[in-house]
Order: structure tokens, then sequence, then C-alpha cells
């Protein structure tokens, strides 16, 4: 898509959610099913449900256990992939391991990790999500570390370039596309995992709430916290864009030249 | 710089080598086939020639580059820089890659690209910003420092290459095929830069190129090799005067001869001709 126009580009983002919401509102119009109440009392169960306390004891606490796991998680398999993706021998020897526990569903883990570290404090839950998040940044950073260009390797060394710059500035930043791809990921897995974990045992939590409501059948309750969801999904996903957009400019720029050429 | 004579000129070199390649052997080996690319190389460089290297497309120049720069292990015989076994690269030598386009960090701009090196060197600051400058006006991209090196065209990217090598101020400069990719006009003002800067630096210069009348005009001697595995064919001494110029030099009958003889052992080199025995020299 080639249209530069800020407002036409925000006109193209919100006008097929603007026709979903209108359908939804029109179809639900007058809707006498339990589980599928109008959307008008949707939204009006919204602001008592959500703007009330719930947002400091439930939705930013979960906010907070997501954050802190996919960053750890992005720390983590980082600081992991570069060695494992630099050399070849401590990739045989990781890597069979690496496949094993990838193959493993990461909610299946939860229960085994709530075993450990408690049903109701936010430790299993951060663990939970760190464990999710790794594998795809993990995976991701050795293949990226494994592709960056040899001869900018080979210049790197022809120039004397220390250890700490040849990796801050020639592996990282060579692996940051693929990277970012591995992240990218990593914050579907870590939204999904958030919710996840807080199913098991009495818990409080965006995801709880949810889960809680449905069990109460307060379903005009339930259907807002699922709103809350994807709205949370949208908004990390713009911040997410926003931090790629800048850090990996070169990159598009690159790539733009190659197919011009 | 005064302008001396050849003959002082290769008195005083005769007693001061830079560079030492004694007996090199290089088999390349991976994958259950081993690949004899140099079979036996030796020659030695004085301080301060500017030495072209020649040879078929596949002789193995670029491997000889390799091994010198200190980039690839050699199988048997050795690289002596400045009285020193070359096992890694060694400092005071700069690289211009074949693939020169590869060897620009695309995500610093053409400045952050001539600085790095100088950053690593702990070169200050303002010496810094003055010698980048310097050396991106001697190339004439003086007003691409801000762009990226996808943003230029190939032959301006192979010119930030050679800023990047002139500003690291080296003592051996290395160029592996570094006008494959630009224009007739453009290429023979980057000679020229070249020999301009070999001038004014006193910096040895290892010349790569496949072009033959580049190598003539450029170089003060050719090392023709054979092909694959290699050996010298021949050792050419380029007397053409020190003072070269694009259309003098290239018309003069001298420059005709040396072109010529350069063209026929290629041609034989080519065809697969070895002298009989291999030592190198002559
Ligand atoms: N990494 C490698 N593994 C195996 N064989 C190799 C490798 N690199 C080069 N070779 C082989 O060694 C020989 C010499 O290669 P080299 O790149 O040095 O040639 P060159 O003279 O630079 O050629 P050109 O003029 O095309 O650049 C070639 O036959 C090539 O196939
Ligand atoms: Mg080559």
């Amino acid at each position: 898509m080639s249209t530069t126009n800020p407002l036409a580009r925000i006109g193209y983002a919100v006008a097929l959610p603007l026709v979903l919401f209108t359908l939804w509102w029109v179809a639900s119009a007058g809707s006498e099913s339990f589980f599928w109440p109008p959307l008008s009392d949707i939204l009006a169960a919204f602001p008592d449900t959500w703007f009330g306390e719930r947002i400091t004891t439930d939705v930013l606490p979960s906010i907070a256990r997501l954050l802190i796991g996919y960053l750890l998680a992005l720390a983590l398999g980082v600081a992991l992939g570069i060695p494992i993706g630099l050399y070849r021998r401590v990739r045989a020897f990781a890597e069979p391991t690496l496949e094993f526990f990838r193959a493993i569903p990461p909610p299946v883990l939860v229960p085994v990790i709530a075993l450990f570290a408690g049903y109701t404090g936010s430790t299993s839950k951060i663990v939970t999500i760190v464990i999710g998040c790794l594998w795809p940044i993990l995976l991701n950073t050795v293949e990226g570390v494994r592709a960056v260009d040899e001869v900018l390797v080979d210049t790197a060394k022809v120039y004397h370039l220390s250890t700490r710059s040849t990796l801050v500035h020639v592996v990282l930043r060579g692996a940051s596309p693929q990277i970012a791809a591995g992240a990218r990921q990593a914050l579907s897995i870590g939204v999904i995992l958030m919710v996840i974990s807080e199913l098991f045992g009495a818990n409080r939590g965006l995801g709880a709430s949810i889960v809680q409501f449905q069990r109460s059948f307060a379903i005009p309750e339930m259907w807002t916290g699922i709103i809350v969801l994807g709205l949370l999904g949208v908004l990390l996903s713009v911040i997410f864009r926003l931090v790629e957009t800048r850090a990996l400019a070169w990159y598009r720029g690159v790539r733009d030249a190659n197919r011009g050429a | 710089m005064t302008e001396t004579t050849p003959e002082t000129r290769a008195q005083r070199r005769a007693n001061d080598v830079v560079l030492d390649v004694r007996g090199l052997q290089k088999t390349y080996t991976g994958q259950g086939r081993s690949v004899e690319a140099i079979r036996d190389l030796t020659f030695s460089v004085p301080r301060g020639q500017l030495l072209c290297i020649v040879g078929p497309s596949g002789a193995g120049k670029t491997t000889l580059l390799r091994c010198i720069a200190g980039l690839l292990d050699v199988t048997e015989g050795e690289i002596v820089l400045d009285g020193q076994t070359v096992t890694e690269p060694p400092r005071g030598m700069a690289v211009v890659f074949q693939e020169y386009g590869r060897s620009l960090f695309p995500w610093m701009t053409v400045r952050q690209n001539v600085e790095r090196p100088l950053i690593e060197r702990g070169v200050p600051k303002e010496d810094r910003n003055q010698i980048v400058s310097e050396a991106l006006d001697a190339v004439g991209l003086a007003d691409s420092g801000d762009a990226h090196p996808w943003q230029l065209s190939g032959g301006m990217q192979q010119r930030v290459a050679i800023a990047r090598a002139v500003a690291y101020e080296p003592q051996v400069l290395i160029m592996d095929e570094p006008f494959a990719a630009v224009d007739a006009q453009t290429r023979a003002e980057l000679e020229d830069l070249v020999r301009a800067l070999w001038k004014r630096l006193g910096v040895t210069v290892l010349f790569v190129t496949h072009d033959i009348d580049e190598s003539v005009y450029l170089g003060e001697r050719i090392l023709v090799l054979s092909n694959r595995p290699t050996v010298i064919l021949e050792d050419v001494e380029v007397d053409l005067p020190a003072e070269r110029d694009q259309l003098e030099t290239r018309s003069a009958p001298r420059f005709a001869e040396l072109r010529g003889h350069v063209y026929e052992l290629i041609q034989r080199a080519k065809e697969g001709h070895r002298p009989d025995h291999a030592p190198a020299g002559y």
C-alpha cells in the first residue's frame, strides 16, 4: 500500500473494525438470546465492569505480569540465542534439547509450574509467560545470528572491532529483523498465556475475571472482557510496530532498494 | 612529497620488505570434497609498492588476499607481514572486499561506516570528524555522509568502502576487484584516486583486478597468476613513468607492449598453460 497520508492510513485501518462493529450492533439488536446479548447491553455494562476498582485489582496486574514476562523472555532469548547462533559447538550441544522443549505446548506447563511456584502468586504466571515467549525469540535469534552476512563479520575482524562492538553493532543489529519476527510471535503467545495462567486456582486478573463472569452467567460482562482483551492486543501491537519501525528502518530500506533494483 | 627516481626507490625498497609470502598453499576442504585453490606462491612485496595481481576467474586471487588478511588459515607455507607471521587480521591493514556492497553496515550511515574503525582505534572525536570528512571528500562523497549505503548506487558504495579503508590510514591496503561495478568514467577517476592516495600516503597496495589495462595503468608490478591450482605465471615489472595519465599513459607504446604481454599470459593461463615446474618469480 503506497498511501503516505497518515489520515488516509488511519482511515484504512479503522474502516473494517467500524464495519464489523456496525454489523454486530445491527445483528445483535433486540436479541433475546442469553448468550448473545445486544451490543448495546454489552457497552452499557462496560464502564461499571472495567472503570471501577477492577482496573487496579485485575487489569493492571495482568498487564504488568505480561510485560515483565515478555521482557524477561526477550532478554533471555536474545542472550541465549547469540552464543548458540555464533558457535557451532554450542549449537550442536543445545539444539536437540531446545527442539524437545519447544515441542511442549506452553499451556501444558501451567499446572506444573504452579505446583512449584504456587497457584495464586504472580511468580508462576510470569514464569509461564516467560517460558512460552522464550522459544520463538530464542530460535529466531539463533537463526538471525547465523544469517548475519559473513562479509560483515570479516569486515569487523579486519577493522578490529572489539568483541563488544562486534556483538552490538554487527551481530545484534544484523540479527534484529529476525529477532523482531520472533518477538512479534511471542507477543501474541504472551497474551494467550497471560489469560491461561490465570485460569487455575482462585485468581484475580483480566483472564480470571472473564472466566468468572462466564461461570456466574454475567454474559454481557464476559463480552466486555473479551473486548478489553482485543483492545489490549491491538494496543500492544501498535506499540510494537512503533518500536520496530524506528529500529528497523534500515531493513525496510535495504528491502525496498533490492526490490527496486 | 618529492619525486624520487625509480632506481633509488627500488634500492630503498629492496631492503625493506613489508610482506613475504612463502610457499603458500591453500586447499579448501569440507563436505567431503577438497579444492586445491593455491598450489604454491612465493613472492615478497617491498614497502610502498603498488602491486597488481591478475589471473583468470577462479584462480584464487580472493583466496590469496583472504590469507594475507588473516581471514583464512593457510594449508601450507607462511605469510609474514612486518616480520610477523599472519595468523589473524593484522593491525594496520585495510581491505576493500570484492563484495563491497555486503561489506558496508546497512544500519549505519556512510559517515558512521567510515568512522567505526576509527572509534575502535580510539581516535579522538574531533580528529575523527576531520579524517572522515577528508576521506569522503577524497572519493567525492562529501555530500552523502548522512545517507545509508543502500540509498547509494553500486559505484558510490564502492567509494564508501574505499573511503573507509583510506580513513583507516593503513600500512597495507588490499583491494579485491574494487572497480568491478562502476562505469568506465568513474572507474578512470577511481584509478587516479588510488594512485594519488597511494603516492600521498606511502601505503603498500595489493590490487586485484581482472582488467589487464587497469593492472598496467595502476601497477608498478604485476603478478600474473595461473589458473587453479595457482602458481605465479610471471612477475612483470611495469617500467612506465611514475606520473600516469589516463590519455597519455594509455597511448604510450610501452603501455601497449606491457598490455599485450600480460594479455598473452592471461590467454595462456586460461588455456591451462603452467610453468614447467612451479617455482615462483623470474
Ligand atoms: N569456501 C570455499 N570452499 C571451497 N572452495 C572454494 C571456497 N572459496 C573459493 N573456493 C574455490 O577456490 C577457487 C579460487 O576461488 P577465488 O574466489 O579465490 O578465485 P578468484 O581468483 O578470486 O576468482 P574471481 O576472479 O572470480 O573473483 C575457486 O575454484 C573456488 O571455487
Ligand atoms: Mg575473487
